[in-house]
């Protein structure tokens, strides 16, 4: 009978027991230090909550991407830092994967040499810690590139110094945005051709070459657009004017040597997963593919890149996100990013609590929005068994 | 007879001298295509345009000994920041005659490393070393017991790194392995709240932790208690750590099998017991090579308190070249500073392989 079982020996009623201490245990604690605070803020008087953000800032950033000056308030200038993370991290992102992909099948090559040179990169940049490696691209810049008078030109258009690396870019001109938008309109008509030649295949059998024709679309409107605008080619060429270039886009150093150093890191990491998720496609598929009449691209487009991809994605995601999450060593080399604009404001307005809370949030907004894209990327991707 | 001829002959027939010794192999893992050609092509001429300047600046023109004068007089490497200042960024602001201590201390942790590196020493007398190493190293650090006594603030250069990576680890993987417990009960408050904090701590960047540590940790604490800032930052490394670590037990606990959880049910072994007895020695022994990526990982890491002030071997060596004696010599420090790290963490990748290799005891 369960009544004359006594509670201590239900394990039901047992565990109901341990959570409720346990549960206790974490919100004492969580109360003896939310109470520690209180009265630690009053006694030095820091006034709680996000009021701060509409305040005035009073400090200047070093790049941005929306116009930001120090007359601009602190919710701006995290808005900047924000957007400064976003930026190192999407551009870091891009280039790591290529990077990455490209070592990661040089590790595989036939050729001795290059998968030697490739296990060297791997093993070099995976055992130097990152903020290290920041450290040194960042003093590379700084001591062993020129001052803008002796730039280093090692390309028309491109100059190298230690004011960081200027560009040579198409001058600005209306052409523009409608050849943005033709490569838009060229991407979208792509997918939908991908999902008709899909409908037709399943129905007829029959093949169209959809990506051929979809890259010569993407190179074709754009084209097309920029002849019609009577084919502007004049280039914002960089100028030195006294000490510094005028003109161009210019790479900062800080900028240049966080990108440098978070790509080179990450992308060993990447090529590794590159390498695993290829050689875990089974010898016997690429056979069987190859043995059913299929082309060399074929086999690779069609058995081969599917079945890796399932092995490569997900490890590869939390490198993005690793990648993101050390952005946040811009700090330590002077980049404005998210983390180094909080901590500015942290200094200046001693809102310690809702600065870190602020970092945290921001970067767990990341982090779950990639878990978001895994589990659907997950559940597509999933093998359909019986 | 004449076929049984002619098989003598090709017998006697040597291969030809471009399939086998030298240059067989060059042929074929160099130049088998044409594509393959080009790429050994192009490599070559990479490293011819980068191996020559480099070992010239490296070694032929460098100095390894010697005053910042004479370096600012050569075109190569300047090597004598490392030896001119080796004390100051292995030992930073430790007493100067007290600098045997860390020495001591950290000869005492190679020793110990390496008689753990061999797996015959994985007995039960292993634990108990452990433990006394580190009381040994922790009394050796900071003093008493007729040592001077020198205050954690002091203490920076090598020995804090290693410190921090290490006690990190030993501090971190209890927690984490309460923490894989929690995740994988089936109690639903232990198990919300392991996840969340799991979850928690592995999307955020270590360098929010340490922020907490070094900003907003002072103001949980009732006034005039007052713990200081290494010992701050060792508690965020180790909170930090616990998250990873609990995720790779959690790996190793789901690769045991369900019948081994049955089975220690029907012997009558209760939670605890079953864990300590039957479930945590086996899964632990899975994850020993994922565990060593980690503290690879967490020796790295280490070098963020850099951001926090803490005087750690990256932050010596930035103090170091910000005397206006040696400022401009940031390559070969940050180049010799990046062998160091190299070694280490080689070492301990390559250990994990091997370690991998030889516990693989599964089909």
């Amino acid at each position: 009978m369960p009544s004359a079982v006594p509670f201590w020996r239900d394990p039901k009623k047992r565990a109901i027991v341990f959570q409720i201490v346990i549960l206790l245990l974490v919100f004492g604690i969580a109360y003896v230090l939310f109470s520690n605070t209180q009265a630690n803020l009053r006694r030095q008087s820091i006034a709680t909550g996000f009021g701060f953000l509409k305040a005035e800032s009073g400090f200047e950033i070093g790049e941005s991407v929306i116009p930001y000056s120090s007359a601009d308030t602190y919710g701006r200038a995290l808005l900047a830092g924000a957007l400064n993370t976003l930026k190192v991290s999407f551009i870091g992102i891009v280039l790591t994967t290529i990077l990455g992909v490209f070592i990661g099948i040089a590790r595989l090559s036939h050729n001795w040499l290059v998968s030697r040179l490739a296990s060297v990169f791997i093993e070099v940049m995976q055992n130097i810690p990152v903020l290290l490696q920041l450290f040194f691209w960042y003093a590379i810049f700084y001591e062993a590139f020129p001052a803008p008078r002796q730039a280093l030109n090692p390309l028309p258009g491109i100059f190298l110094c230690n004011r960081g690396l200027i560009l040579a870019v198409p001058a600005s001109h209306p052409a523009h945005l409608p050849m943005l938008i033709a490569l838009f309109a060229a991407l979208a008509s792509w997918w939908l051709l991908a999902r008709w030649a899909r409908r037709l295949q399943d129905l007829t059998g029959r093949t169209f070459p959809v990506v051929r024709v979809g890259l010569s679309l993407c190179l074709l409107l754009p084209a097309l657009v920029w002849l019609a605008y009577g084919a502007p080619t004049a280039l914002d060429v960089p100028v030195l004017r006294g000490f510094n270039f005028q003109g161009g886009v210019t790479v900062s150093p800080e900028f240049g040597a966080l990108l440098i150093g978070l790509v080179l890191y990450t992308s060993a990491f990447v090529a590794e997963i590159v390498r695993a998720g290829i050689q875990a496609v089974t010898r016997g598929q690429i056979e069987a593919a190859m043995s059913i009449g299929l082309r060399p691209a074929q086999v690779l487009r069609l058995v081969v890149m599917p079945q890796a991809l399932r092995v490569i994605i997900p490890p590869l995601t939390s490198q993005m996100l690793n990648l993101t999450k050390n952005s946040s060593l811009a700090i330590a080399i002077g980049f404005a990013d998210f983390v180094s604009v909080a901590n500015t404001t942290i200094n200046q307005t001693g809102q310690a609590i809702e600065g870190v809370a602020l970092i945290m949030a921001v970067y767990l907004c990341f982090s779950l929005s990639t878990s978001l894209f895994m589990n659907w990327y997950n559940k597509k991707m999933a093998l359909v068994e019986r | 007879m004449n076929q049984q001829n002619s098989t003598a002959t090709r017998e006697h027939l040597k291969p030809p001298v471009t399939e086998i010794g030298v240059l067989g192999w060059i042929r074929q893992n160099l130049f088998n295509s044409w594509f393959n050609s080009l790429l050994t092509v192009l490599a070559l001429y990479g490293l011819y345009m980068t191996i020559p300047p480099l070992f010239k600046w490296a070694f032929a023109d460098s100095l390894w000994f010697g005053s910042p004068d004479a370096c600012r007089d050569i075109d190569g490497a300047c090597w004598s920041i490392i030896p001119s200042n080796a004390r100051f960024i292995f030992f930073g602001f430790f007493p100067e005659d007290q600098q045997w201590r860390p020495l001591t201390a950290m000869i005492l942790l190679f020793v110990l490393v390496f008689h753990t590196q061999n797996r015959r020493s994985w007995n039960r007398a292993l634990f108990p070393i452990w433990t006394c190493g580190l009381v040994v190293m922790g009394w050796l650090m900071h003093g008493g017991l007729g040592l001077p006594v020198v205050e954690t603030a002091k203490w920076s250069g090598l020995p804090l790194t290693l410190m921090l990576s290490l006690f990190g680890m030993v501090g971190a993987y209890p927690l984490g392995i309460l923490l894989a417990l929690g995740r994988r009960s089936k109690l639903p408050a232990i198990h919300s709240l392991c996840v969340l904090y799991i979850e928690l701590i592995r999307g955020v960047p270590l360098i929010s932790m340490l922020f907490m540590s070094s900003i907003m940790f002072p103001l949980f604490l009732p006034e005039g208690i007052n713990i200081d800032k290494v010992l701050r930052a060792q508690v965020a490394i180790i909170l930090f750590t616990a998250a990873y670590i609990a995720e790779v037990v959690r790996g190793g606990l789901q690769a045991i099998p369900k019948g081994q959880y049955e089975a220690a049910d029907s012997l009558g072994l209760n939670y605890g017991q079953a864990m300590r007895l039957i479930i945590l020695p086996q899964a632990l022994k899975i994850v020993i090579p994922p565990s060593v990526g980690i503290l690879i990982s967490a020796f790295k890491d280490t070098s963020l308190v850099v951001i926090i002030a803490l005087y750690d071997v990256l932050k010596t060596t930035k103090v170091t070249l910000s005397n206006p004696e040696w400022m401009g010599f940031s390559s070969e420090a940050y180049l010799s500073l990046a062998l160091l790290y190299f070694i280490f963490c080689y070492a301990m990748s390559s250990y994990s392989r091997k370690l991998e290799k030889a516990l693989h005891t599964g089909h």
